[in-house]
């Protein structure tokens, strides 16, 4: 069996540093990696309906030219002609921007995305647009307005979301990795539900410039791969500080290979928030996910300590009233004039922006801009929008107070393991669901969700790492050496 | 019944800057539609905005000509309403934190009614900076939408209801227009919309305490037209309080073609902005370090320079102020008596002969055809006598015309002032053999016999000989 052909026949669970070996060492060609993983789309995405599209013959020309620059020594680094999938929210020049909505049907983005622009620099090829909730807005990729994805280790049960089409691309072998975007979890809720990493920046380290804003004080791009060390060389090419986002931080450069193996974990204090495990609708398997991870932990003689974050019960309600403000001003400038899909039934003005706004947005996305318009309301401005405001400081707070008693919070991903399509029909039940990972958006700290264990069903659980604003190293060092562990305790089972 | 009047202005002021507020795009008046815009002042998806360093500091100039309180720290605010022009429905502008607030401006001169006003200072209650939004163009089937114009720095001020007739508010305009001149912010041309302004008045019957419901009057586009719309509303608000009627908040537009006002809303339509701090930006912390050095920057204002004027050049106060009433006529001043002109003749000339003949060209002072230096060059011709007044003023209109520096025109004409004694003494001589009455009333010691004698020497000199001359030498030789 030629090199090659030895890792294509693990394509569908290979990772960028294998695949970033073999372009290296001639194992394959960045032709051969993309055709294969355009065959495995073939075969299988009818079944999952991660892409919204994929314009093979411009992977296939990427490929051509990636090759034509290895075999002169001309690589642009080490990853070019890896293939990368995209969320649909993120604007590649040249490509649809749809954020799978109806309102930016058709919608060609002009620009690159600074992310875009720093992978191509790198010779990264944009490997189609994945699926996602409808301007990022719900927790299962069923708010789509094109399609649902399915949960690869069980297509009857959602991906999460909302970057499901992204994780779920990853999970069933279509892409190597991906880039998704997280509000409120949607990176690593997701990440937790098809059994792959994902990753949640510290705001400020990746540049939002061409990220279709969801709610700009809580959004963050971040990589979805199928191991840790994919995740640190992903965020080494995306991260940095830009000039075309002022809320971008200095010194936000990452190496990757400062997650290195030579880590001490016995020196890690690992933080547990009791409040988390009073949540209610934590089901038992998840509980028990969470308790085998610390005593993982705890086993290689980390200190396991206890942990407050008193203000967390209003985490969930202040983050509603947070993102759906920003997410009602943001959305505006949806109205058909300039671009996207306009309806002009009548030649009024108002009827125009009622028509296109009418038809172009769905349910999830218009009761979010009611809310949000709501709670922005003049003499409701106080009572809602500054009060969170005012909660978030609290959150903040509590999570300072924590990091001065551990280095990183160890906690559930989501309060449940994948559950079919339609179980979940109450907004209500679906927004308290994300009670894990919106706190990390809300203070603007970094998170990791990494697989840890199954239920009972055989669906993935991924535990979450919490780490203090900017201090992605000792985050991914401790998430790399628990992915280790994790698996060798595993294989002490069996 | 008699009634007092209540004015305050809310005055918008795009900033000269090289790009935009918060692109890269040139700033620039008069490019073909659409052709000076990007993702970023397009409102496309993805796009963040990036604030411009020029356009607050020039904003902060402003505060500090207007001696106003400058924020150290400041934020922008999203203000939310529907509109095509709007390219985000949102326009970036401050609400709450404004970079300056508690400023004042003083008034004096005269109103558009040339009649003198009394001195008098102004409040102002802030300056903040936002976005201008896209220019709309309605034809009878559709609707055009410059984007060129978005995104354009625009500074709002907003006055206190300090003033109380159409001329005071014409003045305060005048003032700040000057000040935004002065500081090099803005040409503050209103036909290219670099000055807008929205009048907010109210009328109550004299020595009430209780303010009346105002009313704001939008679309004014010349200072005239504000002046002309204050008189209306003055009359409109008068009437109705004459007639016992009941007065209520809107806003009203104003008609330039026949003079009257009309209603657009009224308070109960009022758009609800919907203001959040902008979640895009960083709040903006002015350094005191800063502010200090931006100080030093601050340009001297009208009033102090005209002030400058007097003591330094020894100009009447109303010279000072006519000159300083436009930076670009004391600049041009300025560079007159630095080539050594006499300070009050090239005053005197600027007011009488090159005010008029700019405006009657229709031209500014930087399409003046006459350089400074060429002007000095003029003014110092006769004061040393090489040419008279007479003849200046005849050089003066070559020149503008011509553009020809004085000298080339004297030596090419042949205008320089005769003063050879003896050429003169011909010309004497034939005036009083021609004229014997005038020399015997002159004897007689009639005063308008001597002016008309030298009058005959000036005609056969072709007026170049120098009447003082002429004069004494008449004197001597009818004696």
């Amino acid at each position: 069996m030629s090199a090659a052909q030895k890792f294509v026949n693990k394509i569908d669970s290979g990772t960028i540093h294998e695949a970033s070996d073999a372009l290296e060492t001639g194992q394959i060609s960045s032709l051969e990696l993309c055709q294969n993983l355009i065959g495995r789309h073939d075969d299988i995405d009818g079944k999952i309906n991660g892409f919204l599209s994929l314009d093979t013959s411009q992977i296939l020309e990427d490929a051509n030219a990636s090759d034509a620059r290895r075999k002169n020594g001309k690589q642009l680094s080490r990853y070019d002609g890896i293939p990368i999938a995209i969320k649909d929210n993120l604007s590649v020049k040249g490509q649809t921007c749809g954020c799978a909505s109806k309102i930016l049907e058709g919608f060609i983005s002009p620009y690159n995305a600074t992310v875009i622009n720093n992978l191509q620099k790198n010779g990264v090829i944009c490997f189609g647009r994945t699926n996602m909730d409808e301007f990022a807005m719900g927790s299962t990729t069923e708010f789509s307005a094109y399609k649902k994805t399915s949960n690869p280790w069980d297509i009857n049960r959602v991906p999460g979301g909302s970057s499901g089409g992204s994780a779920a691309v990853v999970s069933s072998g279509q892409a190597l990795a991906a880039l998704g975007s997280d509000t409120g979890g949607s990176i690593r809720q997701p990440a937790s539900f098809c059994g792959v990493v994902g990753l949640k920046p510290t705001y400020g380290r990746v540049s939002r410039y061409g990220l279709v804003a969801f709610a700009s004080s809580l959004d963050q791009i971040g990589p979805i791969t199928r191991d840790v060390k994919d995740a640190a060389i992903l965020l080494e090419l995306i991260s940095g500080r830009d000039e075309l986002d002022s809320t971008s931080l200095p010194n936000s450069d990452f190496n990757h290979h400062e997650v290195g193996n030579d880590f001490d974990v016995s020196s890690l204090r690992i933080g547990i928030p009791k409040e988390f495990l009073e949540i209610d609708g934590l089901s038992s398997e998840v509980n028990d996910a969470f308790e085998k991870s610390i005593s993982v932990f705890r086993s290689r003689g980390c200190d396991i300590v206890d942990v407050k974050l008193p203000s967390i019960a209003y985490a969930v309600s202040s983050y509603y009233i947070i993102a759906t403000a920003e997410a009602s001003s943001n959305l505006s400038r949806f109205d058909g004039i300039r671009y996207g899909n306009r309806i002009d039934r009548t030649s009024d003005l108002l009827d125009i922006y009622l028509d296109t706004r009418e038809n172009g947005f769905g349910e999830e996305v218009k009761r979010r801009i009611l809310l949000g318009t709501y709670v922005l309301s003049s003499g409701y401005y106080d009572a809602y929008y500054l009060r969170a405001q005012k909660i978030r400081t609290l959150i903040r707070d509590d999570f300072n107070n924590a990091f001065n008693n551990c280095d990183l919070i160890l906690s559930p991903v989501s309060p449940v393991s994948a559950y079919p399509f339609g179980s979940v029909s109450d907004p209500l039940q679906m927004y308290l669901s994300d009670i894990y990972t919106i706190p990390v958006n809300l203070v603007g700290n970094c998170a990791i969700s990494v697989p840890a264990s199954f239920d009972g069903d055989g669906m993935p659980i991924g535990i979450q790492l919490i780490g203090n604003s900017m201090d992605e190293i000792r985050l991914l060092q401790a998430a790399h050496w628990f992915e280790f562990a994790n698996e060798m305790e595993k294989n002490d089972e069996v | 019944m008699k009634f007092d009047v209540v004015i305050g202005l809310e005055v918008h002021v795009q900033i000269r800057t090289n790009t935009k507020m918060f692109c890269g795009c040139s700033n620039r008046y008069g490019a073909e539609p659409n052709t000076l815009v990007c993702p970023v002042c397009m409102g496309y998806p993805g796009v963040l905005p990036v604030p411009n360093k020029e356009g607050i500091r020039n904003t902060l100039l402003a505060g500090l000509m207007c001696e106003c309180k400058i924020a150290l720290y400041s934020k922008f605010d999203r203000k939310s309403y529907f509109y095509p022009d709007m390219p985000k429905n949102y326009q970036i502008s401050q609400y709450d934190l404004p970079f300056c607030e508690d400023g004042k401006l003083v008034i004096s001169g005269k109103g558009l009614s040339q009649e003198l006003i009394a001195t008098k200072t102004i409040g102002i209650t802030r300056i903040h900076l936002e976005e201008d939004v896209a220019k709309s163009t309605h034809f009878k089937q559709y609707s055009g939408i410059d984007f060129n114009r978005a995104g354009v720095p625009l500074m709002e001020v907003v006055s206190e209801p300090d003033m109380t007739t159409p001329d005071e508010a014409y003045a305060y305009l005048t003032a700040l227009k000057q000040i935004m001149q002065y500081a090099d912010i803005s040409d503050c041309d209103m036909e290219k919309g670099q000055m807008r302004c929205d009048v907010n008045i109210s009328v109550k019957p004299s020595g009430s305490p209780t303010l009346n419901a105002k009313t704001e009057v939008k679309n004014l586009n010349s200072f005239k037209a504000i002046h002309k719309s204050l008189h209306y509303e003055i009359e409109r608000q008068s009437d109705v309080l004459e007639s016992k009627g009941h007065l209520v908040q809107q806003t009203r537009g104003w008609n330039d073609d026949i003079g009257e006002t009309y209603i657009m809303r009224t308070k109960e339509d009022a758009a609800d902005y919907r203001y959040f701090p902008e979640p895009d930006l960083m709040p903006i912390e002015i350094s005191s370090d800063y502010l200090e050095e931006l100080k030093k920057e601050v340009p001297e204002t009208p009033g102090q320079r005209c002030a400058r004027f007097i003591q330094e050049f020894s100009i009447p106060e109303y010279d000072a102020s006519v000159l300083t009433s436009d930076k670009a006529c004391a600049d041009y001043f300025e560079q007159c008596i630095r080539f050594g002109s006499n300070p009050k003749k090239t005053s005197n000339w600027i007011m009488v002969e090159l005010l008029r003949e700019l405006s009657q060209s229709n031209k500014t002072f930087d399409k003046c055809p006459i350089s400074p230096k060429d002007f000095a060059e003029l003014i110092l011709l006769i004061t040393d006598n090489t040419i008279n007044g007479k003849i200046a003023k005849t050089v003066f209109n070559d020149m503008f015309s011509s553009r020809k520096s004085a000298s080339v025109i004297i030596d090419e004409k042949g205008l320089k002032q005769v003063t050879d004694t003896k050429e003169i003494l011909e010309f004497v001589k034939r005036a009083i053999e021609n004229n014997p009455i005038p020399v015997q009333q002159l004897k007689e010691g009639k005063a308008s016999a001597l002016n008309f004698l030298v009058g005959q020497v000036m005609k056969f000199s072709k007026g170049k000989a120098n009447p003082q001359l002429a004069s004494e030498m008449i004197k001597k030789e009818s004696s």
